[in-house]
């Protein structure tokens, strides 16, 4: 009898209730995001709960939203149970001004430096982790480039007009 | 200030009683690409070490936020560039994915042909690379030689050889020719002997095997929990491969196992690359069978608002020239979304996580690579080994810089 979707979420909300929110199943993956504090809480339970397993960190990535005012920053973590092949995603919202998520370093090794990867483009800040520096960029930058407030190409030109090919400038 | 932030601590029966700095790399030759570890070495032993990445990151999830989509293939290219084609076909599945586009079963198959034939160059480049870092040169100048068969065959359908932007989204862009088949199939009938030669050059070898037996090994339970994937996990013992546990490409219709090791050591990984060689050759001849039954012509999906035309219908045809205008102008309809997708990359499990908001371009896409995160084991790996172990473990790991650094 393998792992549905359905009774993980019933597994989860029977343990976590209210804290859990937004469920749904974006091309079959269970997708679901947790209140801020509680990042850590969940991904301890689905490691060690003997009907979940989710025992394989995937990817841990973070996803900026400008206009999501006090939760501009989203980390998306994929877990992977290995025995009954489920995956999952779990998001936690938090505000750019104090970016502060628990790591996940104490549940997989990988952890390391896909958080520190994390910071790098984002800022988030692992709180925890051993050695949070920069991993891809030079160590004496500034500001962290994958934030949408910095534009990819200089958005004063004025000899190509976005507006009428899409997406508007709105970066 | 280095042995402060290491924590060294001098093994036991050290004979130097001191322990010195050495660079190894970033453009050291025997690291085969651009990576830096700073290694304490007391002697000729590794007391710890600290990787340095990131010397040729080139911002390509930036870049990708303001490329329509049929203009990313390129830059995943340039991930995992021994072997291209399957990062390309991973991302235009990704995209099918999100569209929910319907993919001829004769497409699928051809994308087979390629991903096993850019799996066989890739496993074949790092297998001959742990035989010329342990003395052996021969088996490496053999193998080449159908690695450059692989390349022409690359050249033959889409053009280029190294990085390959093979595909479009929906299929290819041309229907492969008559003589792409014959060199599918010269090589299918020589690479078979010059792979049993190469391995009776190595595997039963007694040098070869002190120098990898026993290295670089790791049990499956800290593999995993590094996030190993690919080869170096089912060399460990954990057979999880993403052709089987979600099937993509209809690779549910053929009939292959999974080569697994036990110790995790750099023998271990030698040997699972060389039998999943084997395993892509028989992928491959199951999938010239299959073909042979299905409609030759087809080698895209009808599916004109996402797929390239042709270019010269672009130039003689209405409706080709509408639909190229509007792919190209980013005026066809992508549906918002996120999608996860992942390909069983030569060395890993390759993800996509895209999230459309409806633009032209992703609003964000992340690439899982597989190497990045496997790496950071490095330096638990090669603790407490000799210096030249360090060396044959990193290649045996299949580490490439511009996967690792994207």
């Amino acid at each position: 009898m393998s792992l549905t979707n359905e009774r993980i979420q019933q597994r989860l909300t029977e343990k976590f209730g209210d804290v859990l929110t937004g469920f749904e199943e974006p091309f079959g993956m269970l997708t679901f995001t947790a209140q801020k504090d509680y990042n850590l809480k969940v991904m301890q339970f689905l490691f060690d709960d003997e009907e979940l397993r989710f025992r394989f960190l995937t990817d841990i990535t973070a996803v900026h939203y400008p206009e999501r005012k006090g939760e501009e920053l989203c980390v998306v973590y994929h877990l992977h149970n290995f025995v009954d092949n489920v995956r999952l995603r779990l998001k936690v919202y938090t505000p750019v001004a104090s970016p502060k998520v628990f790591t996940a370093t104490s549940l997989y090794e990988s952890a390391n430096w896909m958080e520190r990867e994390t910071y790098d483009f984002f800022g988030v800040d692992f709180v925890g982790h051993p050695n949070l520096i920069r991993v891809l960029n030079v160590d004496e930058m500034t500001y962290f480039p994958m934030r949408k407030e910095f534009p990819l190409e200089d958005p004063m030109r004025t000899d190509k007009d976005d507006e009428m090919f899409g997406r508007g400038g709105h970066f | 200030m280095l042995d402060q932030k290491q924590h060294i601590k001098l093994p036991e029966g050290s004979i130097e009683k001191n322990t010195t700095t050495l660079n190894l790399g970033p453009t050291h030759p025997a690291t085969h690409g651009v990576f830096q570890n700073i290694l304490e070495i007391d002697g000729e032993r590794v007391v710890s070490a600290v990787s340095t990445v990131g010397y040729i990151h080139r911002a390509f999830e930036k870049i990708a936020e303001r490329r329509p989509y049929y203009q990313i293939t390129p830059l995943t290219d340039r991930l995992n560039y021994c072997s291209a084609p399957i990062n390309n076909m991973g991302w235009i599945m990704t995209v099918e994915k999100l569209l929910g586009l319907e993919i001829p079963k004769r497409v699928d198959y051809l994308r087979v042909i390629i991903m096993e034939l850019a799996r066989i160059a890739d496993h074949l480049i790092c297998s001959a690379v742990m035989g010329v870092d342990t003395g052996a040169l021969t088996g490496f100048v053999y193998l080449m030689t159908y690695r450059e068969l692989i390349y022409e065959i690359y050249e033959e359908i889409c053009g280029s050889r190294l990085t390959t932007n093979i595909g479009r989204i929906g299929g290819f862009e041309r229907n492969f020719t008559p003589a792409a088949f014959e060199k599918i199939e010269r090589f299918l009938k020589e690479y078979p002997a010059a792979l049993t030669e190469f391995e009776t050059l190595l595997t039963r070898n007694r040098i070869f095997m002190e120098r990898t037996q026993g290295v670089g090994a790791i049990s499956a339970e800290r593999a995993m929990s590094y996030g190993f994937t690919g080869p170096n996990l089912r060399a460990a013992g954990v057979d999880y491969d993403v052709r089987i546990a979600s099937p993509y490409s209809s690779y549910q219709d053929f009939d292959f196992s999974i080569p697994v090791g036990t110790t995790g050591d750099c023998y271990d990984r030698y040997q699972v690359r060389n039998a999943e060689m084997w395993e892509s050759i028989s992928i491959i001849r199951q999938a010239m069978d299959k073909l042979k039954g299905l409609p030759d012509d087809v080698y895209h999906a009808d599916v004109p608002a996402y797929y390239l035309p042709d270019k010269k219908d672009v130039y003689t045809k209405m409706e080709a020239l509408i639909y190229h205008f509007k792919i190209v102008m980013g005026e066809t309809d992508i549906l918002p979304g996120e999608v996860y997708h992942s390909v069983e990359g030569a060395n890993g499990e390759l993800g996509f996580y895209l999230i459309s908001d409806g633009g032209r371009s992703p609003y964000r896409l992340h690439f899982r690579r597989p190497c990045f995160i496997y790496y950071q084991a490095y330096p638990e790996l090669i603790k407490g080994a000799m210096l030249s172990d360090a060396i044959v473990c990193m290649s045996s790991l299949n580490l490439i810089a511009g996967e690792l650094d994207a």
